[in-house]
């Protein structure tokens, strides 16, 4: 006989490809918290998952307002997915302000989950409500379930050590546990991690273990929830996975390309955010011999990158929008010096200040032009949180044969989502080449601008090796001896040489890769974040009998070489960028074509939907 | 930092460049004690490295027959900062201005000192902006007509000790180009300090500001006016020593010795931790007019950054074992697909 099973009554359990689920609540609510563990332990259980994390610049803005609502968004999906889905079809809000802030997003016949005891007069009024939305019929159309998240919490901690308002922090742990058995996750994962966290605090592991607990137990009480959903195990290409943000991706990026290339990891960086968590993730991991320099200001972080290069690092500065501003006349002195650098930048809203905390892509041609003179560099942006890993490879990859500053563009989206990452073999990743040198090249002395003629990159003798000392700097070198010149050939000579070095890299790149319908009339072309919206929306739409191709660059300085022949293949193009169109006015300067923009600078990405909806309405123009 | 016997000439430590300062400049002084004090430093030159920013002190690396970088105004601290930290082995020098580290580089000078990063700077004080052709900088004094004042500049200028003792330097002293044996000396001090040393060389810019130090360097200036700080030695100064400093209250204070007791008298400590003597010393003039201090005012030991860096990297191995990629990617968990 079969071991007796605790059965739920009338518990129905019905299997669907994917969900959306939005978690939304008061900035202090522990909203990111309780959406990255549904979304690890779905990582754990196999889904694929995209995840949408967003926030306030405020750290803690005025509770109960709609300026201080933070929310998280994830899907999981039992098939290989590319963005953190449209409109979601859950949405849990933990106060007013939460639902009025997210819930004309909410997918039609949605499932709406609000605490309810936050609905007092005075969090009702501070939304911006007039009404109470519950009595207002503006929920009508969707699933609504009242559930007394803070009733729940204090009886469950009645008896619990943890006392007074510090109870209710728990609360967020009724929101996870109950979405947990709606969507058939365990809770074992969750409590481990709560175990290991709170070592130190026993009773504060206790207490939202108590709640989570309760918050599961909820849906086993309450019939309401006894049809439940399971999003089965995707379909991945077999192999080992994590789950990492870009931010992550691209730190783990840089160390592994300063171990591929035999040197030692130089991070210079002043606190910004987005960027901030790869100063942070560097700064945990010395054991690799990883310099983490949290300098004074952007100049600084930037100028001691500058002076590490010199010293034979692989030299990275990292930051966002307005720190690249600040870094730039430092840019250009590596760029004149040649010296090989890595400059990172998680774009966010701009100008200025702008949406410190949301996506952008709008830095693009700053990053190719926002210099003094004439100084072309390499520019190349990750489209997604593994990507990240790569391109930080191919940017220190780039910097270090080429002898030259390389800006790796990421931005928000990327940085703050995460995916499954399936782990590459890392003996498989390729080992990077450098100039160092420690033999003098000619017999009058060390000819610090004797170039290459392959990749026409000068050598790198650094301090410490006998024989090769040598001066250089901002001023005008002279070809060969590295000595300052002012002459007018000269000058010509080495601007010339400095562009050319730069195109010459186009041969040494990956070609760009078609996707879609190859004999299509229309190619959609984007770079960086919005990858994973493009390429579900051109999918889309191919199944949906519209001929569409999509490709994506990584390298936007240089092109890759097979950049025109891919472009005079089709009729129309179609660029949708996060900004008022950058990329395009490249395109168009360069290929002559009259390219057509799809541009959107709302903080937030483009979801498929909205792309697929946009890029046939450009078909049918 | 190893020491190796290496015995240089002067002219080994000179570049193969024409040195383009103006003739008569300060700056050809300061270049010769340099030379000859590096010469003979004990450390080969291929660790010596020299760090600019932008201004005619700026171009001094370009001189120097070792490693050097000129870099952009007023960043050469922080560029130095990311050369020491990358090879602590290397024996590392910024040269700069008034211009460049206390007007555009001052927020890098204060950190540079406050860290206790292991660099030597030198600034070279003209009280002018020479390259730029004669505007007054942050150490012009009050009323100074220039170019972009000319009715005179109404700031109040730095004092340049008062400002690196300041931001916690543990290393300050002051010489003047003339006077070659002070450079020597107080280089020597700077090389053998651990951790980042500030020393200011009042430098004549014959064309913009001359005689700028004339009270110091004339004839009977220089007697009579240089108070010449030697550790463990009284304070006294004046063409027949009639002089002295005494410490009262705190404030340092010039006084005839006729007036006081020799007991009085103050008896320099390099070494004292707390930096208040050493800025009231500096207090004693504002710029080079009257009785002013010359030579090292502080030299306290203390961590540097570069070591408690390395400490830190040191740990983690110890801790952690050397990094392995395969156990990085690993470190969050991961989950297997069949």
């Amino acid at each position: 006989m079969d071991e007796p099973k605790l059965k739920i009554e009338n518990k129905t359990v019905e299997s669907i490809p994917a969900v959306t689920i939005r978690f939304a609540g008061d900035s202090g609510d522990g909203m990111q918290l309780v959406g990255t563990r549904f979304t690890d332990t779905s990582a754990l259980f196999g889904n694929d998952l995209a995840t949408l994390p967003a926030f306030p610049a405020e750290i803690r803005a005025p509770q109960g307002t709609i300026a201080g609502v933070s929310s998280f968004q994830v899907q999981i999906a039992d098939f290989d997915i590319l963005t953190p889905g449209d409109n979601p079809e859950v949405l849990v809000a933990m106060n007013p302000a939460a639902l009025k802030a997210h819930l004309h997003d909410l997918a039609p016949n949605g499932m709406l989950i609000i605490n309810e005891d936050a609905f007092e007069e005075k969090n009702i009024t501070k939304a911006g409500y007039k009404i109470d939305p519950r009595e207002s019929g503006e929920l009508d159309g969707y699933r609504v379930f009242e559930v007394p998240m803070e009733k729940l919490t204090k009886e469950a901690l009645k008896d619990s050590e943890i006392k007074g308002r510090a109870i209710l922090r728990s609360k967020n742990m009724i929101a996870l546990g109950l979405i947990s058995w709606v969507f058939n996750r365990p809770l074992e994962d969750t409590i481990n991690w709560l175990n290991k966290k709170f070592e130190k605090l026993p009773e504060v592991a206790d207490a939202n273990i108590k709640t989570l607990k309760t918050g599961y137990n909820f849906g086993i009480t309450v019939e309401a929830f006894h049809h439940t959903y399971v999003v089965e195990k995707a379909a991945l290409p077999t192999g080992e996975y994590t789950n990492i943000n870009g931010n992550i991706g691209l730190s783990w990026g840089l160390i592994a390309g300063a171990k591929l290339s035999n040197l030692e990891l130089f991070y210079g960086s002043y606190p910004i955010t987005p960027a901030s968590d790869i100063l942070h993730e560097l700064s945990k991991h010395k054991n690799f011999n990883v310099i983490t320099f949290q300098a004074e200001d952007e100049i600084a972080a930037a100028a001691a990158t500058v002076g590490a290069s010199f010293t034979g690092k692989l030299a990275v500065t990292g930051t966002s929008g307005p720190g690249l501003a600040l870094k730039s006349e430092t840019i250009s002195l590596a760029l004149s010096a040649e010296l090989p650098m890595v400059i990172v930048n998680v774009q966010r809203g701009g100008p200025s200040t702008g949406l410190p905390t949301k996506p952008e892509q709008s830095d693009l041609l700053f990053a190719l032009y926002g210099r003094h003179g004439e100084s072309p560099l390499p520019v190349l942006a990750s489209r997604s949180p593994s990507h990240a890993f790569y391109t930080a490879i191919e940017a220190s990859r780039i910097a270090l044969k080429y002898m030259t500053p390389v800006i790796l563009l990421s931005d928000n989206y990327v940085a703050t989502g995460s995916e499954p990452w399936k782990l590459p073999d890392i003996s498989d990743l390729p080992s990077l080449t450098n100039n160092l040198t420690t033999t003098n090249n000619s017999k009058d002395g060390f000819l610090p601008f004797h170039r290459d003629m392959t990749t026409f990159a000068r050598p790198w003798a650094v301090p410490g090796v006998p024989g090769l000392e040598h001066r250089i700097g901002g001023l005008e070198k002279e070809e060969g001896t590295g000595n300052v010149s002012y002459d007018s050939a000269n000058h010509q000579y080495m601007t010339d040489m400095r562009a050319w070095k730069i195109a010459n890299i186009a041969n040494d790149i990956e070609p760009l890769e078609l996707n879609g319908d190859e004999k299509a009339d229309t190619l959609v072309l984007g770079w960086g974040s919005t990858y994973g919206g493009i390429t579900q929306a051109v999918n889309r739409l191919n199944e949906k009998g519209v001929k569409v191709a999509s490709a994506h660059l990584t390298f936007i300085n240089p092109f890759p070489d097979n950049l025109g022949e891919i472009l005079s293949n089709f009729e129309r193009i179609i660029i949708p960028e996060l900004n008022t169109g950058q990329l395009i006015k490249l395109i168009r300067e360069r290929f002559l074509i009259d390219a057509k923009g799809i541009n959107k600078v709302a903080g937030e990405p483009f979801t498929a939907q909205e792309l697929a909806e946009k890029i046939e309405e450009k078909i049918n123009e | 930092m190893s020491k190796v016997p290496v015995n240089y000439k002067r002219t080994d430590m000179q570049s193969d460049q024409e040195v383009k300062w103006c003739p008569g400049c300060g700056d050809y002084t300061i270049l010769a004690s340099v030379q000859s004090f590096m010469a003979e430093l004990g450390i080969s030159k291929e660790k010596m490295v020299f760090v600019s920013g932008i201004g005619c002190a700026a171009r001094f690396p370009y001189y120097m027959n070792t490693y050097g970088l000129h870099t952009i105004h007023g960043r050469a601290p922080a560029v130095a900062t990311g050369v020491t930290l990358s090879n602590p082995d290397l024996s590392v020098w910024v040269v700069s201005g008034d211009g460049d580290s206390l007007s555009i580089g001052g927020n890098h000078l204060i950190h540079a000192l406050r860290k206790n990063v292991n660099i030597k700077i030198l600034m070279f004080n003209n009280q002018i902006y020479g390259l730029t052709k004669g505007q007054y900088s942050p150490t012009s004094e009050e009323g100074k007509k220039t170019k972009s004042s000319p009715f005179g500049s109404v700031e109040l200028p730095f004092n340049p000790m008062s400002v690196a003792l300041g931001a916690e330097a543990s290393f300050v002293a002051r010489s003047v180009d003339m006077d070659r044996d002070l450079t020597t000396q107080v280089l020597q001090e700077a090389s053998t300090h651990k951790g980042s040393a500030f020393i200011e060389i009042y430098q004549n810019c014959n064309v913009f500001n001359d005689k700028a130090f004339e009270q110091l360097t004339s004839k009977e200036g220089r007697v009579a006016n240089r108070i010449n700080l030697v550790h463990g030695e009284k304070v006294i100064f004046g063409a027949e020593d009639e002089f002295a400093v005494t410490i009262e209250n705190g404030e340092a204070k010039i006084a005839k010795r006729t007036d006081i007791d020799d007991s009085q008298i103050y008896v320099h400590d390099i070494t004292r931790e707390n930096p208040s003597v050493a800025f009231s010393l500096s207090r004693l003039s504002h710029g080079p007019y009257g009785p002013t201090p010359m030579g090292v005012f502080r030299k306290v030991q203390r961590e540097t950054y570069n070591e408690d860096v390395m400490k830190q990297i040191d740990f983690a191995k110890d801790s952690k074992g050397d990094g392995e990629l395969d156990k990085l990617v690993r470190s969050l968990g991961t989950w297997d697909v069949k």
